[in-house]
């Protein structure tokens, strides 16, 4: 399993043809204490930088692109109880959607961990 | 009579913490005040009345048989209670509200008085035309002051504030598209520097969204504007002076190019404030923007009054816009409607609202128009400007202000929290400032600034009244600088501490319960 991420701070995470996303730890850091989120419906068709998610946060609404092409499987539902999940553990339980990526070929352009901690400490 | 010429004040007590609790819980002046339901008792009422002598089974099933649920107090009860609960908020009346993007500006009193006369304030909205030839006057007068502050070439006047504005404006829009055979054009583009309510309008009026990025300057990229222009763009909604309380200074360019597209201009008007009476909208290229009332033209607003939001079109979009309005013939004034429009109006896209608008706020403002004159007005802005100018460059030194070095602001000065020590964040910066007896600034808004704090001081503080405010956010950026933990936990001195906005936000109590032990020694 391999993760990669987006400018956009999302994280995918690839097990063969299905894609588990969410939001960066850097991300939620950002956004402060979360409020709620909306996660996309199962079999919605997700093309590659469409807004799938909404995150709010008591600073800020944030809207969540798909970081690859695919169809949702589905939205972590205990979230929607839970928004503190995504700022306990945004890059494990805090997951948003999973998704059944289309083309998986559209992963060589994210960033790896390694990279993508290159690109925060720019900001 | 003495006067207390030495300026000695009675200490304050610093932390209630440390202060002896009191039997009441109320702090001298400081009174706590519960919940009206914690007050009230279902045995009390403000009036008495014989019990009313109902006819046996008049009412059938319909007959209440369990408590109404509402509190019972007597008339001084109720009235302290919001006395009360009014004591422990802020307002324009009290004090520099430095708002930005809200504009809260002082409510002149004489607008008020105008506006409480008989003959404006009683008035109903289906007096016929020949009783109320005065009120038709006022608003034809306010429609010819805001046309011609616009350079514009019509105004409907019936919108009830700015975001019911925009939805007008982009109606009208859609209506001279569709008449053109246009419908197909279906984006909206609107810049990183619009308001936050221009996407929600153009999504509402069903149109596809697309933000335009903002440079670095805090401006619209206008070469990414012209680029995206093509046949399928609608219209591009820009609020000039934008959010980063900036001047678009592209704005006849961009006008042109989109024109030349075949699109129309939307320009959110909200911050008209900065420009009245300086510059015409009109001349920019403007096709439609809306007008706060209750922001440029001094009516009450924030829960002190309703909004209201009159929309200027362009010559193009006139023929589109919506009914009533109001007509001057040789008779006197007439109001033009549904059956009276005629030929001459048949392209109007709908009504906003069933009558005519916010009478009682086109009073104040036209009250407010004709005490300035054309030449107050202009001062207005300026004044408006020069006090934002003056906070800015007040506090550059201590704050990171992101814009200043791109030279003077508008009508608000923008401050980022670049600067302030680890862990101190915007919302401590604005919660310390209730310490210091000010309404805290707009935070973390416009998006496009890292931690921002916006400050609108408008033009009514006098030069002493910013000094004060300039010195209470400048000895908290200081504080926020050095680290201080007691802003975290601010404010100390208001009547509630630091509230648990998250708790708020995931589960908020919206209704108020009996608590149960009372329900059952009710029974």
């Amino acid at each position: 399993m391999s993760r990669y991420f987006t400018e956009d701070h999302e994280w995918i995470d690839v097990d063969g043809d299905i894609g588990t996303v969410g939001i960066t730890e850097y991300a939620q850091g950002q956004l402060g204490d979360i409020v709620f989120v909306e996660t996309p419906d199962e079999g919605r068709a997700l093309a590659k930088g469409d807004d799938a998610a909404v995150v709010e946060s008591v600073k800020a609404a944030s809207d969540v692109y798909s970081p690859v092409s695919g169809t949702v499987i589905e939205g972590n539902a205990a979230l929607a109880d839970k928004p503190e999940l995504v700022n306990e553990d945004a890059e494990g339980e805090g997951w948003f959607f999973k998704l059944t990526l289309s083309d998986p070929a559209e992963l060589e352009g994210l960033m790896d961990e390694a990279k993508y901690a290159e690109f925060v400490s720019k900001l | 009579m003495t006067i207390n010429q030495s300026g000695w004040r009675p200490a304050r007590p610093l932390e209630g913490d440390a202060e002896p609790a009191t039997f009441t819980g109320n702090r001298a002046l400081m009174l706590e005040e519960p919940l009206i339901f914690e007050i009230g008792s279902g045995a009390t009422t403000g009036v008495d009345f014989d019990a009313p002598a109902l006819p046996a089974g008049g009412l059938g099933g319909l007959l209440r048989t369990a408590p109404i649920g509402l509190p019972g107090l007597s008339e001084p009860e109720t009235v302290r209670h919001y006395t009360r609960l009014s004591r422990q908020n802020y307002a324009i009346d009290l004090g520099l509200f430095p708002l930005g993007s809200c504009t809260m500006k002082h409510n002149p009193r004489l607008n008020e008085r105008v506006a409480r006369m008989p003959g404006f304030a009683d008035l109903h909205p289906l007096t016929p035309v020949d009783a109320c030839q005065g009120a038709l006057a006022v608003i034809d007068q306010l429609a010819h002051w805001l046309v011609t502050l616009t350079g514009m070439h019509s105004v409907a006047m019936s919108p009830k504030a700015g975001a019911h504005g925009e939805l007008c404006g982009i109606l009208a829009i859609r209506a001279a598209l569709d008449a053109r055979g246009e419908g197909a054009r279906k984006t909206i583009l609107v810049p990183e520097s619009a308001h936050g309510t221009n996407p929600a309008t153009a999504a509402f009026a069903g149109y596809a969204v697309e933000d335009i990025p903002a440079t670095p300057d805090g401006r619209v990229d206008t070469a990414a504007l012209i680029a995206r222009l093509g046949p399928d763009v609608a219209a591009v909604m820009i609020t000039n002076p934008n959010t980063c309380g900036l001047f678009e200074r592209d704005m006849k360019t961009i006008s042109d190019a989109v024109h030349a597209a075949g699109a129309f201009v939307y320009c959110d008007g909200a911050n008209f404030n900065a420009i009245v009476g300086r510059v015409r909208p009109g001349d920019l290229g403007v096709d439609a923007m809306h007008i706060n009332l209750h922001k440029t033209f001094s009516t009450p607003h924030g829960g002190g009054g309703p909004g209201s939001g009159p929309v200027v079109f362009s010559a193009a979009l006139s023929p589109y816009a919506p009914l009533p309005f109001v007509e001057k013939t040789a008779d006197g004034f007439r109001l033009v409607e549904e059956e009276t429009a005629g030929e001459h109006h048949a392209g109007s896209f709908g009504r906003m609202t069933a009558f005519h608008g916010q009478m009682g706020m086109f009073t104040r403002a036209l009250t407010y128009i004709l005490s300035h004159g054309a030449d107050g007005l202009r001062q207005v802005a300026e004044d408006a400007v020069l006090n934002a100018n003056y906070v800015l460059r007040s506090l550059q030194d201590v704050l990171d202000a992101p814009f200043a070095a791109a030279g003077p602001c508008m009508h608000e000065a923008i401050f980022s929290d670049a600067g302030l020590a680890e862990g101190v964040s915007t919302i401590d910066v604005a919660k310390a400032l209730i310490d210091e007896g000010f309404h805290p600034m707009t935070m973390y808004f416009p998006l496009v600034v890292h931690g921002a704090m916006l400050i609108e001081p408008t033009e009514t503080e006098s030069k002493a009244g910013l000094d004060q405010f300039i010195g209470a956010l400048r000895s908290v950026a200081e504080r926020a600088k050095a680290g201080d933990p007691g802003l975290k936990t601010a404010p100390h001195h208001a009547p509630r501490r630091r509230l648990d906005e998250t708790l708020a936000a995931r589960r908020p109590v919206l209704v108020w319960k009996e608590p149960v032990a009372a329900a059952a020694a009710a029974e």
